[in-house]
């Protein structure tokens, strides 16, 4: 029948202004639920069709062309009959005419839709005409700074750390401009984020080379002609070639407005998209909604399936959600949805994992999440969000609610009721992207019943292991009464928390002192015992290097005594000798010493160096005072810390030798003396492969090449003996060096209290640990810098304080009745 | 002699031993550890262990008990008895705080 063609006069002339994402959805919608319903006429200002403007960002940073980012080329507009005018402005509605005034005359229309967007809003200050102040908004300002960017050495400045401007920002340093943000607020996107958060994603911004300067309020843009450069009102001077502008839109209203359409902030909107002309329809950031407008496009999304509703006469409501944001710039892993201000009634629930450069926060009013703010780690971002629309009650699973749907581990509800609960898509294994599924399917389809046989086949818990007892639990479930559950080894009887338990949970709570972490964690005596104690005050002081004070009463007596204890109650003293070299002057001030106290032995150690054995604890303080005289200080043989770096000869002397061993011993020693570690750690340093330090049978062992430094890890010649494996191999000592240094905190921050590294290696598996440090050079760089901080606090001489009197009480009797006996 | 079975000794002020932490008093029978317990508890106990004559006063100090420093043997600080399978007891002393200051019963020194 005639009567459906679309171009019938019949058919309703249905005009667009502004051919956007917002208007690209509706035509979208309309065309695929009634195709010919509506004869259509799309304007755009811009002389192109629609892309995906959110992809911008992308195309400045060169990821992707303008052609990916294209939604609806010149062939989809050809195919849906979609009459385009592009590069043509609308200057005027007439209302009563139903008609839009253009540069080529007039349009009728029957329905209009009004999706005008925003335009960039630009801060009043001098100098804001200049040529190289640009907004980023669109395809040109991008071409504009892609061409600026190609001066070499060109300069950038941003103005606003918001979103937007942090992704212009990304996109100019990646196109090879030197760049600053100037953000007027204290921390960066402080709409989304909140200042632990703002303050890492800076951090990681900086580490890229991009400038940062927050508080920082534009008073005039200076130059001639062009821009210059840009003058803050505290004096500063940040030189510029170009100009962003990136401090927020504002509604393009304009055409409404002189058309007498209702328009507050935005143009006003009904529930169903309707303006206060009812032939006129609204949608996108022109709009206002209630009193919000909106800016992120998953409501501008709503609006268009609603908009497209009503102008198929199906009734539809937009409902306002809760939207989520996510940062744009490769490498930057943020995530913030909701309100997550501070307030009454309100109560948080923070991670922060130092390590990965991860904090999490949870903001709850009434046990349900208000707010989610997750930066460096926003895998569980969605499922928080989805908590959060839904409105669920979350006070069942608190305790472990921060670590998101996959976590079941810990006391809190029933743990196998959780996992059964969780859906076969929920990832378990984060390391290796295993979900629930997968691993359910192999149990069955390969008749799996043991946990290494599901890591041999799915990799679930193959690597960083903490979801092991995840795992187990999925093994449980399907397994039924067939599979027996390792019990969970706690750490004592204080409490039913494992190592791994207590350490997560010390971070994540934030627990910063002893009484803090019995308290929270349920501890079931009043001040632990002999075996958490010293596992507690561990953790606390890796964790929190300045904010914990150590705690004495907490360390095994030989920490306590600085010296070992002998069977008899006497106890040894065994000064440093930096990998192994010493002086005739320490050697007399040794012999010195042991003619003094009448040291029962003196017996040369496994070490290299000198043990003074059977010292009485009362003369300890003297006789370390008279070996500090000597230069000599703690050799910490008594430390569950770095105890020696054991070298040979090296090329200094030896005509094998192909670096300097013992010189790269005695930095490494002088780097990581004084360190405490979950157990003792041992180095060895080789001057070539015949391997006379022994290195490969030690914590950390380097042998030397020709070529360069071959770091291995995880050797042991204890009550088991096993072989390092490599790390890597360096080209240079100082990348052994640092190699060496992160390898050490990396195993503080994440073994369990006790276990040598080749234990905690046999947990994490060598390929998690090299991912962390040798594949992954910024958090290798994050560990040494926290490894050197926690130094600060605790590179200190023990024995040096207390041949000054410090600690008295712990080596002085508290009284002496023998001489009051004889007194008498 | 018998009058000193009703002296007591001033050790000193219970804040001179660390809380959960042991000083070592010299008599000439042989040394005894004194202890301050979390709750500021005091208790005196002869420095040996039953098992193997470590000196307790080295050890840890947890709720009203200690553990050894050689070989994690655990002893209650009230009764002197080690807890959990092992067997074997040490000697305690009376001990008294008044003031803020840690008295011995003399009868140590009496025997």
């Amino acid at each position: 029948m005639l009567t459906l063609d679309r171009k019938d006069t019949m058919t309703e002339k249905l005009v667009v202004i502004g051919a956007g994402m917002a208007s690209g959805r509706v035509l979208e919608h309309l065309l695929e639920q009634a195709p010919g319903r509506y004869d259509i006429t799309l304007f755009g200002a811009e002389p192109r069709g629609n892309y995906n403007r959110i992809m911008l960002s992308p195309v400045l940073s060169g990821e992707k062309t303008y052609e990916e980012i294209v939604t609806h080329d010149a062939g989809w507009y050809a195919e849906t009959g979609i009459a385009t005018r592009f590069g043509e402005t609308v200057t005027r509605i007439d209302r009563t005419a139903k008609v839009v005034h253009s540069r080529r005359g007039e349009t009728p229309y029957d329905r209009l839709l009004i999706a005008t967007g925003s335009a960039p809003f630009i801060i009043p200050v001098p100098g804001r005409e200049l040529q190289g102040v640009m907004a980023y908004r669109d395809l040109d300002d991008v071409h504009a700074m892609i061409a600026a960017a190609e001066k070499p050495g060109a300069q950038a400045v941003v103005i606003g750390g918001g979103l937007l401007g942090l992704e212009a920002a990304a996109g100019l340093k990646a196109r090879g401009m030197e760049v600053t943000v100037l953000h007027l607020m204290g921390h960066l996107m402080e709409r989304q984020l909140d200042p632990a958060a703002g303050y890492l994603l800076q951090k990681d911004l900086e580490r890229r080379g991009i400038r940062v300067h927050c508080k920082a309020s534009t008073k005039a843009i200076l130059g001639t002609g062009k821009v210059d450069a840009v003058l803050l009102e505290d004096g500063t001077v940040h030189p510029a070639d170009i100009v962003v502008m990136a401090v927020g839109i504002r509604p393009e209203t304009r055409i409404a407005t002189d058309a007498g359409i209702d328009v507050e902030r935005g143009i006003v909107v009904d529930d169903a998209m309707q303006t206060s002309d009812p032939d006129i329809l609204a949608v996108g950031e022109c709009v206002q909604h209630g009193t919000t407008c909106y800016g992120l496009v998953a409501p501008l999304y709503d609006m268009a399936k609603v908009a497209a509703g009503t102008l198929l006469g199906e009734p539809a409501a937009f409902r306002p959600v809760e939207t989520l944001t996510k940062l744009k710039v490769t490498g930057v892993d943020l995530f913030s949805v909701g309100d997550f201000g501070e307030g009454d009634g309100r109560e948080e629930i923070v991670f922060r994992d130092p390590g990965r450069g991860v904090y999490k926060r949870l903001v709850l009013r009434d046990e349900r999440i208000v707010g989610a703010v997750m930066y460096g780690d926003t895998q569980d971002g969605n499922w928080f969000f989805g908590q959060l629309k839904d409105g669920t009650d979350v006070s069942e699973m608190r305790d472990t609610l921060i670590f998101g749907p996959a976590y079941a581990g810990g006391v809190p509800l029933d743990p196998m009721a959780a996992v059964a609960a969780l859906p076969d898509e929920a990832e378990v294994c984060g390391c290796n992207g295993v979900c629930k599924g997968k691993i359910t399917r192999a149990i069955a389809e390969a008749g799996l019943t043991t946990l290494d046989e599901v890591r041999a086949v799915t990799k679930a818990s193959s690597s960083c292991g903490t979801c092991t007892g995840l795992v187990e639990q999925v093994l449980a479930l399907s397994l039924g009464e067939a599979f027996v559950m390792p019990a969970a080894k706690p750490v004592c009887r204080c409490t039913e928390l494992t190592h791994e338990d207590v350490r997560r949970l010390i971070k994540s709570r934030a627990l910063k002192s002893m009484p803090a972490v019995m308290q929270e964690l349920g501890w079931k005596t009043s001040c632990g015992c002999h075996v958490c104690r010293p596992a507690l005050n561990f953790y606390l002081l890796a964790d929190w290097p300045e904010d914990y004070r150590d705690d004495a009463q907490s360390r095994f007596v030989n920490e306590r005594a600085h010296g070992n204890i002998q069977k008899d109650g006497t106890f040894s003293v065994v000064p440093r000798m930096w990998g192994g070299v010493t002086t005739p002057a320490e050697l007399r001030a040794i012999a010195d010493a042991a003619e003094k106290f009448n040291v029962p032995m003196v017996k040369v150690t496994g070490g290299q160096r000198i043990d003074l054995l059977g010292v009485r604890k009362e003369d300890l303080p003297e006789i370390w005072g008279n070996l500090n005289a000597a230069g000599l200080v703690s050799g910490h043989a008594y430390a569950k810390g770095l105890r020696t770096v054991k070298t040979c000869v090296g090329s200094e002397f030896c005509r094998f030798g192909t670096q300097d061993s013992t010189g790269l011993g005695i930095k490494l020693e002088r780097r990581l003396w004084g360190s405490w570690t979950p157990h003792k750690v041992k180095l060895g340093v080789s001057g070539c492969p015949r391997n006379c330090a022994e290195a490969t049978c030690k914590d950390v062992g380097i042998v030397c090449v020709d070529s360069g430094y071959q770091v291995s890890v995880g050797g042991a010649a204890g009550m088991e003996v096993k072989a390092t494996e490599l790390l890597a191999q360096v080209p240079t000592e100082a990348e052994a060096i640092e190699l060496t240094v992160a390898f050490v905190q990396l195993y503080r921050e994440h073994a369990k209290y006790l276990d040598r590294p080749y234990k905690w290696l046999a947990k994490v598996d060598l390929d998690w640990v090299k991912a962390q440090i040798v594949d992954d050079p910024e958090n290798r760089a994050a560990l040494v810098a926290r490894f050197d901080r926690s130094q600060t606090i605790y590179q200190k001489d023990p024995w040096a304080a207390r041949a000054e009197g410090g600690e008295r009480h712990e080596f002085a009797p508290l009284a002496d009745l023998r001489v009051r006996e004889a007194a008498e | 002699m018998n009058a000193m079975l009703d002296t007591w000794i001033d050790l000193g002020a219970v804040e001179e031993i660390p809380v959960r932490g042991a000083r070592v008093v010299k008599t000439p029978r042989g040394c005894l550890a004194v202890f301050r317990t979390g709750e500021d508890e005091v208790f005196a106990l002869d420095d040996r262990c039953p098992h193997k004559g470590g000196p307790l006063s080295q050890g840890i100090v947890h709720g009203r008990a200690v553990t050894c420093p050689l070989h994690n043997w655990v002893i209650s600080l009230e009764s002197g008895a080690a807890q959990g399978p092992d067997e074997g007891s040490v000697r305690r002393h009376p001990l008294r705080v008044e003031a803020g200051r840690i008295l011995l019963g003399a009868a140590v020194l009496a025997e």
